[in-house]
């Protein structure tokens, strides 16, 4: 296991002051691994400079794509074009036929939902077909941060029947900041300890932010190689 | 029979652009933990700020072990002061303030 992990850090774009800081942050904070999120259309040598102020705070940068397709036929078209060039992808379902399609297709690593109830499609059947296919649900903290009073009351409520949805079909969850500046940064201890305000028990509020994100990571970067060749089998030597 | 209380230290720093008073602080915890466990959770959080020093903006808070988890998620949940953005982060917790302050001077 590779230690507590942000998949969803929010880098500035454009400010790499800032950037620094808030991974020097991550560093301070406990954090071994950060995902951050990339344009698609980024090129390799762009994305070096962000690896080495990794590199220079002891963080291991996990490329991640936040698609947020209209429709399922526009998100299987992104997967099929993307996939390939990123780590982690995660999904922002907009819509319950995006929420489907996106939890029942294998190369979909997070189901992500927006703050508002009404937005949030993760029920039986999704949790489901996300079971079959590895999709993680990812919870974002920084709403929970930012909101106050009865919207945060009702996020709390879609939360903790999510998470008890989500553990009754063996969903793994993956908790991650979303946090824009280092004001919303907060301890992997810090963030388990919030989620226990839905239900979520602190060891499996550290788990989702340690062993579950590190397993997509891992199992992803072994896909990503050129050493894989299928599920289960591996190039070991070349002749 | 009165339970005897394990009190557990925090070792809080605050990150924000200015120093954070005594006061600002106290009220900041107050407000969070009524915010998201009302009176009755307020009432089992017995807290009480040991320490304080406005010029490193760091504090040392004490509560019962069995309210740990719900000052922590308080604690988290504080994001501004008098308007400005902050940030509470808890940089270890102890038993008792002579091994908290051995382990995070």
């Amino acid at each position: 296991m590779k230690g507590f992990g942000d998949l969803n850090l929010r880098l500035p774009a454009g400010s790499p002051r800032q950037t620094e800081t808030m991974l020097r942050r991550a560093s301070e904070l406990g954090y071994r691994f950060v995902g951050v999120s990339l344009p698609p259309r980024l090129r390799v040598d762009e994305v070096r400079p962000l690896q080495d102020l990794c590199e220079g705070t002891g963080i291991d940068l996990v490329t991640r794509l936040d698609l947020r397709p209209r429709t399922p036929r526009e998100l299987l078209r992104d997967l099929g074009h993307l996939r390939r060039r990123f780590e982690v992808v995660a999904v922002a379902c907009a819509s319950k036929s995006v929420a489907r399609q996106a939890a029942k297709d294998h190369r979909v690593d997070l189901l992500s939902f927006p703050p508002d109830p009404r937005g949030r499609f993760f029920d039986s059947a999704e949790a489901e077909l996300a079971s079959g296919s590895s999709a993680a649900l990812e919870v974002e903290m920084a709403p929970l941060l930012r909101l106050r009073g009865v919207p945060r009351i009702q996020l709390l409520r879609s939360l903790r029947r999510e998470v008890e949805i989500a553990g009754r079909f063996g969903v793994a969850l993956v908790a991650s900041s979303g946090a824009v500046d280092e004001y919303q940064m907060r301890a992997p201890q810090d963030y388990a300890a919030l989620a226990t305000l839905f239900d979520l028990p602190l060891p499996l509020g550290l788990r989702a932010l340690s062993e579950n994100p590190w397993s997509i990571v891992e199992r992803n970067r072994g896909k990503l190689s050129p050493d894989f060749v299928a599920p289960g089998i591996h190039v070991v030597r070349k002749r | 029979m009165i339970r005897h209380v394990r009190w557990r230290y925090l070792a809080l720093r605050a990150l924000s652009p200015q120093p954070v008073s005594r006061g600002d602080l106290t009220d900041a915890v107050w407000d969070a933990v009524l915010r998201l466990f009302g009176e009755h959770g307020a009432s089992r959080a017995n807290l009480g700020l040991v320490e304080h020093d406005p010029d490193g903006n760091r504090a040392v808070l004490r509560c019962p072990h069995t309210a740990l988890d719900m000052v922590r998620a308080s604690l988290a949940s504080i994001t501004e002061i008098r308007g400005k953005p902050v940030a509470i982060h808890v940089v270890g917790v102890s038993g008792t303030l002579k091994s908290l302050r051995e382990k995070f001077p």
